[in-house]
Parts: structure tokens; C-alpha cells; sequence
């Protein structure tokens, strides 16, 4: 169980080699990555920039993996999410998590990204190819993909 | 009793600044007062807060609502909804 949040990039072979070292336990491993889409025409950007809260964005990373461990039996689990300005095709976050059976360890996936698009405290700036910045406005389809976890499973138990 | 304030995003860029110390009156006793409050401190803070109900707040690096009690806060932070992934 480790959350980071990081400037550098990451390297998803590297991180899954780190987290299952000398493990025998571990029957699946699900990634998810996360990279910077371009968009086209007059969506298209040039860079976006991450800004985050330092210490309660670790703090709540930390409680929603926490809630994942509770859900599933997970052997181990990682939440990276880069800050600072990325380009179009770049890695923004990633999440893994590692158990005995596939199922849980895609729905933890599923759940870790869920909570993290509407929990995390991190704001992105798009700045666009005709020179204007845009901060990005919240989608309701990430606060609906929240709530169907909340009816499916009970939060605790 | 001085608080630390946390402005993020735009309403950081729209009050001016990332974080500051006040002293809070004895009367602003819920997230939504003190919106009001920071509202009556000059037309930045107007501007910022205009949109009162889209405003996110953390209480000491928690997510709260507006109605929460600021009883014992050492830090809050006012903020857009978030939109990391």
C-alpha cells in the first residue's frame, strides 16, 4: 500500500516489478494509466498543468486505498499522480493493485479511480493551442461513477 | 483565534493569493459564514466567492460541507470541485 505524488515521470514495469518483488502470493495484477489527451480542433491543447493541495492530496490518496483494502482482499496496491506541467501523451497517474483473483483486483482498480477523479485535491489547467488557459470543469459522469460504488458495497464490512 | 486560509485553482488566481492567517470573528461559526465573511473583505474575494454553491471546502486537510462547524480549525482551504485523474 504506497501513494506518491511526484514531478517525474513513472515507468509502469518498473512499478509493478517494485510492488510484486519476491511475492508469490499475487495471482493478478491490474494497472490503470492515466496520460494527457491532445484533443482536436479548438479543444486542442499545448500543456496542461497539475496543481494540488500538499498534504491532505496524500492524506485522502491514503484513506481511498485504505477504503479499497477494506472492500478487497488486496495483497499489495500503488497510487502515483504526477503535478507540475505535462504535455499531450504524457503519464499523468497511475494505479495498481495486486491480488490472489482478478476480480478484486479490477474492481479496486475501478473504485480507486473512481474516488481519486472525485476525492484527490488536484485541479488541472489546460492551456490551449491559441495561447488561452482553462481551468478544467468537474464532470458529473465522474461524480455518478462514485456513487454506484456507494449503493453497490457497503462502505464498511 | 488565527486560522490558516487555503485558496486553490481559480480561487486562488481570482483572491490574489495561495494561503493567509486571519483572525476569524466570533460570529462566523460554519464554512458557509465564512464564505460570507471573505465575501465582505474587497471585491477580489467577491469575485472568488460569487459562486458560492460550487465552492469545495477542507477542514485540517478533510473534505467538509458548508454547512460544518469551523469549531477548533487550524487550517481551512476553499477550493473548485477537483479534477485530478
Amino acid at each position: 500500500m504506497a501513494v506518491r505524488v511526484e514531478r517525474e515521470d513513472f515507468d509502469v514495469g518498473a512499478e509493478i516489478a517494485q510492488l510484486t518483488a519476491g511475492r508469490t502470493d499475487i495471482g493478478a495484477i491490474v494497472t490503470f494509466s492515466g496520460t494527457v489527451r491532445g484533443g482536436s480542433g479548438t479543444d486542442a491543447i499545448t500543456a496542461m498543468t497539475l496543481e494540488h493541495y500538499p498534504g491532505m492530496t496524500e492524506a485522502e490518496l491514503t484513506r481511498v486505498e485504505a477504503e479499497a483494502g477494506k472492500r478487497w482482499p488486496l495483497q499489495a496496491s500503488l497510487i502515483v499522480h504526477r503535478v507540475g506541467t505535462l504535455k499531450p501523451g504524457d503519464n499523468i497517474v497511475l494505479v495498481v493493485t495486486a491480488s490472489a483473483h482478478r476480480q478484486a483486483a479490477f474492481a479496486a482498480a475501478e473504485f480507486l479511480m473512481d474516488y481519486l477523479k472525485t476525492r484527490a485535491p488536484f485541479w488541472k489547467k489546460e492551456l490551449r493551442a491559441d495561447g488561452q488557459a482553462r481551468w478544467v470543469a468537474a464532470r458529473e459522469c465522474d461524480r455518478e461513477a462514485v456513487r454506484r460504488w456507494e449503493e453497490v458495497l457497503p462502505s464498511r464490512g | 483565534m488565527p486560522v490558516k486560509i487555503l485558496y486553490f485553482a481559480w480561487v486562488r488566481e481570482k483572491t490574489g493569493k495561495a494561503e493567509e492567517i486571519l483572525d476569524l470573528p466570533a460570529s462566523v461559526t460554519t464554512v458557509a459564514e465564512l464564505m460570507v465573511w471573505l465575501k465582505g473583505r474587497g471585491p477580489e474575494y467577491a469575485e472568488a466567492f460569487a459562486r458560492e454553491e460550487v465552492i469545495r471546502a477542507a477542514i485540517d486537510r478533510r473534505h467538509v460541507k458548508s454547512t460544518t462547524a469551523l469549531s477548533g480549525a487550524r487550517e481551512i482551504a476553499f477550493f473548485p470541485p477537483v479534477t485530478g485523474g
